[in-house]
């Protein structure tokens, strides 16, 4: 898994009712909330993206609801992978579930700046911030378990492989 | 650790619902692993508040009937999922429930291990009835000492997430246990482990007791079990609090962590007062707003809206004469709905305004408006807030 996108910064605590407002919950199509992506955060994100762009966030990414309508419309919107400090327990859950690719790093947030661009690999768990001296950033490890469950695709393709 | 474990409880709402059917058709899933174990509880946008959330909640009630539910309970029957099942003897100590919501936690209180989880979770239990899940640590809460006046479960939690902060319990369980717990109400367990998600925990947890006992054999109509610590537990953390000094909290906009002592809140005027929800809707809660509106009325120009959890709630707060308590003091009394908290429907804000809230979130646009702001309190501060117009303590009255 290699990505490599510009970087859109959010801080810490951003909450599931910043990344996807309950108001747009009277649906689950994934093009209808992606349309509204992280709007209560930034009005302007889903207009100034563009496909493969980065997420990087702070502590405690997804805290709040545990609607997947947040991890669905942040991988409809065309965001690549999200990085940050921390996740909240059940946005983490979700965007393996759904095969939204997620990253735990310390150090990025504090050394890139917004619209630069970094090149991630999943793979060997490494950032490289381009255009920078900097060598490479170290990504946490992520456990083997949820290696499958990206691999085969999300957890309903990983239960159906187990059942075969 | 990470292990695999069966569920006895798989819970769904309108919301999340329609997301884990459709992932559970799309895989295959013809019938569900067990009609009794997956309950559907359309509780969000109902009554539905549009056409899109009737599509949605249709199709919810059209699986709920293909699959002979058990316990689907649709308006006129509904109540808010977690002040519902519990009252219902639907969960019970000693289970395993999962919910495609954050605030399933909430049955912590009876001694369960409940967690929220999202919908393609909520695909994969209907379908195999089973559930991965790390093995949290655990973070032990010791209360102390007395609680002071109008000082209730919903503050006891608030001081803590304000201590602790929103992530302080992330990826972990809290275990809630002293010799107040021995004091607190069923009512007020509930309400304390519904918010240990505020923290970031997994799951909430106390310990059954005489309480637990007399709140589950009355409801339960299948066995449970009382489980107990292991002796030689280990924890990653133990806090000690003496709940002596605690004096009614308020959470400032936007984060529940934001807390402060009612006397440290100074003169916030208010537009809106909201009673109810999963945290603070039981008989319990009204009884005492009921208390503080007797013969009052609620201040020019705010908004007073009382929720109510469950019909048999609204049934009993009716035989008690408090809802007439709260008409006469001009709320607005509603059926069961999850509505207002998150901004759905019954009672969002416009910008610029101020709600008091006995709610469990006050993030940004929480309940409407993303310049509206929330307040989070007691009952007991809603109610005393309502009458005066500003955030208040009954001790003003």
């Amino acid at each position: 898994m290699k990505f490599r996108g510009r970087v859109w910064k959010f801080g810490d605590n951003i909450d599931t009712d910043a990344i996807i407002s309950a108001r747009y919950l009277t649906t689950s199509d994934p093009k209808a909330l992606a349309a509204h992506c992280m709007e209560d955060a930034d009005p302007e994100f889903v207009k100034k993206i563009s496909v493969g762009d980065i997420i990087a966030a702070g502590e405690n990414f997804g805290c709040g609801s545990s609607r997947e309508h947040a991890p669905i419309a942040i991988k409809t919107a065309g965001i690549s992978c999200v990085i940050a400090k921390r996740f909240a327990r059940i946005f983490y859950r979700n965007a393996f579930n759904i095969g939204l690719p997620i990253f735990e790093s310390r150090d990025l947030w504090d050394l890139v700046s917004d619209g630069q661009e970094i090149e991630v690999d999943g793979d060997n768990g490494s950032i490289r911030i381009l255009d920078s001296n900097r060598g490479p950033l170290r990504i946490e490890p992520i456990p083997l378990f949820m290696q499958q469950l990206v691999s085969d695709g999300g957890l309903m393709k990983h239960i159906a492989k187990k059942k075969v | 650790m990470l292990i695999n474990a069966r569920v006895d409880i798989a819970l769904g709402n309108d919301i999340t619902a329609p997301i884990a059917i459709a992932e559970f058709r799309k895989a295959g899933g013809i019938k569900v692993f067990d009609r009794d174990k997956v309950v559907l509880i359309p509780d969000h946008f109902t009554p539905n508040k549009d056409i899109d959330s009737a599509q949605q909640c249709k199709f919810m009630r059209e699986f709920a009937r293909e699959q002979e539910l058990t316990h689907y309970y649709d308006v006129g029957e509904v109540g808010i999922e977690h002040a519902l099942l519990p009252e219902q003897g639907i969960v019970l100590p000693g289970d395993l429930v999962i919910g495609a919501d954050s605030h399933t936690c909430t049955y912590g209180a009876l001694g369960a291990f409940a967690t929220g989880v999202g919908s393609t979770d909520l695909a994969a239990a209907m379908m195999t009835g089973e559930v991965w899940f790390k093995v949290p640590e655990t973070i032990k809460i010791v209360f102390h000492g007395k609680t002071k006046k109008w000082v209730s479960g919903k503050d006891l939690i608030l001081h803590i997430i304000g201590l602790i902060g929103v992530d302080g319990a992330l990826y972990k369980a809290m275990e809630f246990t002293g010799e107040t717990v021995g004091q607190l109400s069923m009512a007020d367990r509930l309400t304390i482990a519904n918010m240990v998600i505020e923290a970031g925990a997994k799951n909430g947890i106390f310990i059954p007791d005489d309480i637990t006992k007399a709140y589950v054999e009355k409801r339960a109509k299948r066995p449970y079990s009382f489980y107990n610590s292991d002796p030689d537990a280990q924890y990653a953390d133990v806090i000690d609090i003496d709940v002596s000094k605690i004096e009614p909290q308020v959470a400032f906009p936007h984060i529940p962590s934001n807390v402060r002592g009612i006397s440290q809140v100074g003169n916030v005027k208010i537009d809106q007062v909201v009673i109810g929800s999963c945290t603070n809707g039981r008989i319990e809660d009204l009884r005492v707003a009921a208390g503080i509106l007797k013969n009052k009325e609620a201040a020019p120009y705010v908004r007073l809206i009382i929720v109510p959890a469950t019909q048999e709630i609204y049934k009993q707060a009716m035989k008690e004469g408090l809802i007439e308590i709260f008409i006469d003091a001009h709320a607005a009394v509603s059926t069961p709905t999850c509505g207002a908290c998150l901004g759905g429907h019954m009672g969002v804000l416009a910008d610029g305004e101020k709600a008091v809230s006995t709610t469990n979130r006050n993030f940004i646009g929480r309940m409407g408006h993303t310049g509206s702001e929330v307040y989070l309190a007691s009952p007991a501060i809603a109610a005393a807030s309502a009458v005066l117009g500003r955030i208040a303590s009954p001790e003003e009255l």
